[in-house]
């Protein structure tokens, strides 16, 4: 193998960085280490803005959206509709789809609940024979109303805004629904829910204030 | 260099006076290492490197294929499996992969946690450890996503909805990492960025100083009762051991990591093709609503924890517990850096790994079947049985339509099929009187809705009529003894359930 010169020992090393310390290459590596945390800064600025782009756009994703004519959903009846996200992509696909649910209570009376169950979000399914929500993933219920009937779930389930213009139900959609970005923000769907018959009003028609003391979990 | 040498030899020292890696590889590979660490105890640390290159290697061939967009992924994926040779078997090896990765990975903490490696010297390289696990963990999730199906669809949900609890914050976070308002190609993509660049980056970066620092520091000597670790003498007598009763790395503890990594790429392989590629299941489309979204095995346990814990208690625990679990074991090595090594003078140690062992495989087992999610097709699939039906009155039989057609099987088993949410029926009778069924049906409790509202009275009658001969043979159902006296005085009608003698369940 080829000989090589020793490399400097850590002495001399030593020595060399003293004298080098008030040099003016040392003044002008410094000043090279300051241009490029400058161009770092300048180029980091439009990248945090590029990766905060959907939160700063957050206002503009929810608009009123048709459910179809108001004649489409009989009294008594809870019904299943999609409509395509107000806010939608090419490459998004079949997830633009959105499924809901339509109740309507007594004629011109309405309460658009969101498929996603108010636990983790999984999609609820209606039975109307028993006239429940029930969630597969961690076995949520919910009354008819979209109040909370067992399971995990805190609260009951999120429901839209809606408006009734031209025969049309409209709803005020394009977010999905957790506990912190609600499909609207109303905390508790049950309070303009007609009322129960004397016998079944249940005693909390809002989630108590300690969960787990409530008429129906204490039985 | 003559010109008698052969051909590839000079072609190496052509290289090799340029590149000058000779001296530090074999410096690497001949360092001496104790002898009892050439163990079988020893081999996982490689195998989980073996499998990350395997996941590498995989996961380039499949991304020529895949399409990261939320309108092509899936059928990306169909083709892949269906439309191109031996398609199927890259995305089973990957698949399977990540499943023996997991797993290698956890036995080899485990493994490295019961001989006392994380102690002095070696902190750093149990730390940088717990990061290369938490990556895994984020690669299986976001592979898990990138499979766009419905599972992932709804994973994906169930991600955001944790996310979205985080305080004063969560809906910012939502937005951010689902890229949009919902789940959809832009959530698709950003996963991708994640699984295919962000953590596979960042793995092998730690990977690779994991690895050197277990160079410098040498590997961990058997542990013996009563060696204890000091700061002041453990490198000195490490250095001793290694030099006493020393073997070089290669070949002396080599070859039992090269047999293992060996066998896992064939059990690998070997998975691979017999039980093929996971999915994809259903098409991503969140308008399908009868699925049954599930996480895979690695993260049953975590499905499992979010069914059982009380309401009341799950936001802080989701957002607390994982904090506060990394940070024990980041905190681990700082806190007991020095003492014994020994498994058999740590039995708190020892205990917590078979402690966490048994829960976390019990946790699984209940994901697996999930006892706490209602059976969503048990009140049209499984029929009554036909002896809870014979010699039964009209009124019972309609009860017992009453009792499928209302959906109560979905959460209450009779004859071992329906849910298993509620208690099984088949002897209700014994526990509960006519008037306490009434009282449990129409007002719920204990975690069951109400039903007050969805029954008519006399669906209710039947119903209670019904659940009133679910009692064995032997055992007759529970009155109110008060009910009797007041019957004896002639001031009550008589129970009905006094004439049920004829309607009863079979002796089991």
């Amino acid at each position: 193998m080829d000989e090589k010169l020793p490399p400097p020992s850590p002495h001399e090393q030593d020595a060399t960085l003293a004298r080098e310390r008030h040099s003016r290459r040392t003044f002008l590596m410094n000043v090279g280490i300051a241009l490029n945390a400058a161009a770092a800064a300048v180029i980091a600025t439009p990248v945090v803005v590029y990766l905060l782009g959907p939160v700063l756009r957050r206002n503009e994703y929810r608009s009123w959206v048709s459910l179809g004519k108001v004649s489409d959903f009989p009294p008594g009846e809870t019904r299943l509709v999609k409509y395509r996200n107000p806010y939608t992509d090419p490459q998004d696909g079949d997830t633009g789809n959105i499924p809901a649910y339509v109740r309507c209570s007594e004629p011109g009376n309405f309460t658009v609940f969101a498929i996603n169950c108010a636990h983790l979000g999984c999609p609820v399914r209606w039975f109307a024979e028993s006239q429940l929500f029930m969630c597969p993933c961690h076995g949520g219920v919910y009354y008819a109303d979209g109040s909370r009937a067992s399971g995990p779930p805190e609260r009951g389930l999120f429901t839209y805004e809606q408006k009734i213009e031209n025969g049309k139900l409209l709803i005020k959609a394009g977010q999905l629904p957790t506990l912190r970005n609600k499909a609207a923000a109303k905390p508790c769907p049950s309070l303009d829910a007609p009322a129960q018959p004397a016998l079944l009003s249940r005693i909390e028609s809002c989630p108590p204030a300690s969960p787990g003391t409530s008429a129906s979990t204490i039985g | 260099m003559s010109a008698s040498q052969p051909w590839y030899k000079r072609l190496y020292d052509w290289v090799e006076r340029r590149v000058q890696l000779e001296g530090p590889v074999k410096d690497a590979a001949l360092h001496p290492v104790p002898r009892n660490t050439a163990s079988w105890w020893y081999v996982f640390g490689s195998a989980s490197l073996t499998l990350l290159i395997l996941q590498v290697v995989t996961g380039i061939l499949l991304a020529i294929i895949y399409v990261p967009s939320a309108a092509h992924a899936w059928d990306s994926l169909q083709l892949l499996n269906n439309g191109l040779p031996l398609g199927w078997f890259l995305r089973a090896m990957h698949g399977w992969g990540s499943n023996f990765m997991v797993a290698v990975v956890l036995i080899h903490m485990a493994q490295v946690f019961l001989f006392g490696a994380y102690k002095f010297p070696r902190e750093l390289t149990w730390i940088v450890g717990v990061f290369l696990l938490l990556l895994t963990l984020g690669m299986a999730f976001t592979g898990q996503v990138l499979r766009f199906d419905q599972d992932a669809y709804w994973g994906l949900g169930i991600g955001v909805s944790i996310m979205g609890r985080v305080p004063v914050i969560g809906g910012w976070l939502v937005d951010l990492l689902m890229g949009g308002p919902i789940i959809n190609g832009a959530t698709l993509t950003r996963f991708f960025a994640l699984h295919v660049f962000v953590i596979p980056g960042t793995l092998l970066a730690l990977a690779g100083l994991h690895v050197w620092m277990v160079l410098k520091l040498g590997v961990n000597e058997w542990p013996m009762p009563g060696r204890i670790v000091r700061r002041s003498t453990y490198i000195q007598e490490y250095n001793q051991l290694a030099h006493d009763d020393g073997i070089p790395f290669v070949p002396g503890a080599v070859w039992k990591d090269l047999f293992f990594s060996a066998a896992i790429l064939f059990a690998v392989a070997v998975c691979a093709a017999i039980f093929g590629p996971y999915g994809p299941k259903g098409v991503p489309d969140p308008t399908i609503i009868n699925t049954v979204p599930k996480p895979d095995f690695f993260f049953l346990w975590i499905y499992t924890v979010l069914s059982y814990l009380p309401p009341e208690m799950e936001t802080p625990f989701i957002l607390i517990a994982p904090v506060v679990a990394v940070v024990i074991l980041i905190a681990l090595p700082l806190v007991a850096g020095i003492g014994e090594k020994s498994w058999w003078r740590r039995p708190v140690g020892v205990f917590m790994v078979m402690f966490l062992a048994v829960s976390w495989a019990e946790l699984t087992h209940l994901g697996t079947y999930t006892p706490w999610s209602p059976k969503m097709s048990a009140w049209s699939g499984a029929p009554v049985p036909i002896e809870y039906l014979r010699n039964r009155t009209p009124l019972e039989r309609q009860g017992a339509n009453v009792f499928q057609e209302k959906q109560c099987r979905n959460c209450h088993s009779l004859g071992h099929s329906g849910g298993l949410r509620g208690p099984a029926l088949d002897d209700v009778a014994t526990r509960l009187t006519e008037d306490q069924l009434y009282r449990q049906v129409l007002l719920g409790g204990g975690n069951m809705p109400a039903y007050g509202s969805a029954l008519t009275p006399p669906e209710t009658t039947a119903l209670v009529h019904f659940l009133d001969t679910l009692h064995p043979g032997y055992q007759a159902p529970a009155t109110d003894a008060s009910r009797t006296v007041a019957a004896q005085q002639g001031q009550a009608p008589r129970p009905s359930t006094i004439e049920k003698g004829a309607g009863q369940t079979t002796v089991r």
